[in-house]
């Protein structure tokens, strides 16, 4: 038994444990806060198979920016908690059925040996960024230079994925627009009288606009 | 080093995990997290498949997976806060505008 296996089963029986608290705590707060230790977990699964850039992402976007969203949202909404209020909807027990199922579908796919011959070796993998077209391309990957993780998947990203990486910046600003029109809040009446004038000029203009759209 | 077959049975228990949180719980907010939880679990087959062939696409389709995460999760909590807001609750079976 290596350490690297001893590592694995331990991270893996954390990620696992806290994936069922997740969806088995009856408080929002509590859940997510096992979501963040289920995404730290597979932060050090990726370490381990040399997805260091991955990792990092990971660690950034998903426990920095996407939990303070579920945090933010659960604060927001203030959800009163009555004790014999039921957790569990009408379909829990086809629920439980068709996980279990899809689980033993996965365990008869993925037997141990299906996979054998493990070629992979972080050298190989690091430097494997080998679809190079251009001459002045050969040059970079002749020297060796293409040495650590992060600017492996740089190179990937900013040659063979440009224009999927520019459409998934196009795609972020359109959820960034769609979730601010989404979730904005319209004034009511009380709030429109002690509104502050700026304001309410600002809502004519909008109602302007609404109404020159339409027309 | 953990072979490929574990990495897949854990990314499969995590999926089957979340699968299961999608379907059996009626916190809208937590069904969100569930989803983030199946998203989270094709990542690690991705990776665990980038480590095996030696090829980084695995690698740059986590990405891309993240990215679309992030977008998501925008867009549904603010779904759900308008629901709230409409509805004063995030319970999936009370959303049930369209039922008639």
């Amino acid at each position: 038994m290596t350490p690297g296996l001893i590592v694995f089963f331990i991270i893996g029986t954390i990620a696992v444990a806290s994936s069922i608290l997740v969806i088995g705590m009856r408080n929002p707060v509590h859940s997510a806060l096992f979501l963040l230790l289920t995404f730290l977990c597979v932060a050090v699964l990726f370490v381990m198979k040399a997805a260091e850039f991955v990792a990092a992402v990971q660690v950034l976007v998903y426990a920095g920016g996407i939990m303070v969203l579920f945090l933010f949202v659960v604060m927001l909404i203030n959800v009163r908690h009555l004790p014999d209020e039921k957790v569990l909807s009408r379909f829990w027990k086809g629920g439980f059925a068709v996980g279990l199922a899809v689980f033993i579908l996965f365990a008869t796919v993925v037997r141990p040996g299906v996979y054998h011959d493990p070629v992979g070796s972080e050298q190989q993998l690091r430097t494997s960024y080998r679809n190079v077209r251009r001459k002045s391309d050969h040059k970079l990957v002749r020297r060796g230079t293409v040495v650590g993780n992060s600017e492996a998947v740089g190179m990937a990203l900013y040659r063979d994925y440009l224009v999927p990486f520019e459409v998934a910046s196009l795609f972020l600003l359109v959820a960034m627009i769609g979730a601010i029109v989404i979730g904005k809040r319209e004034l009511t009446a009380l709030e429109e009288e002690t509104a502050p004038e700026f304001i309410l000029e600002k809502v004519e203009t909008e109602k302007d606009v609404k109404e020159a759209m339409s027309a | 080093m953990p072979s490929t077959e574990a990495y897949l049975m854990l990314s499969g228990t995590l999926f089957a995990v979340g699968l299961i949180g999608v379907i059996i719980r009626r916190n809208m907010i937590t069904v969100l997290m569930a989803i983030e939880l199946m998203l989270n679990a094709v990542n690690i087959n991705l990776v665990a498949f980038s480590h095996r062939l030696s090829s980084l696409d695995g690698q740059v389709f986590a990405i891309f997976i993240i990215t679309v995460a992030a977008g998501e999760a925008a867009v549904g909590l603010a779904i759900i806060i308008q629901l709230y807001r409409l509805k004063s609750t995030v319970n999936v079976d009370e959303a049930r505008e369209l039922h008639g």
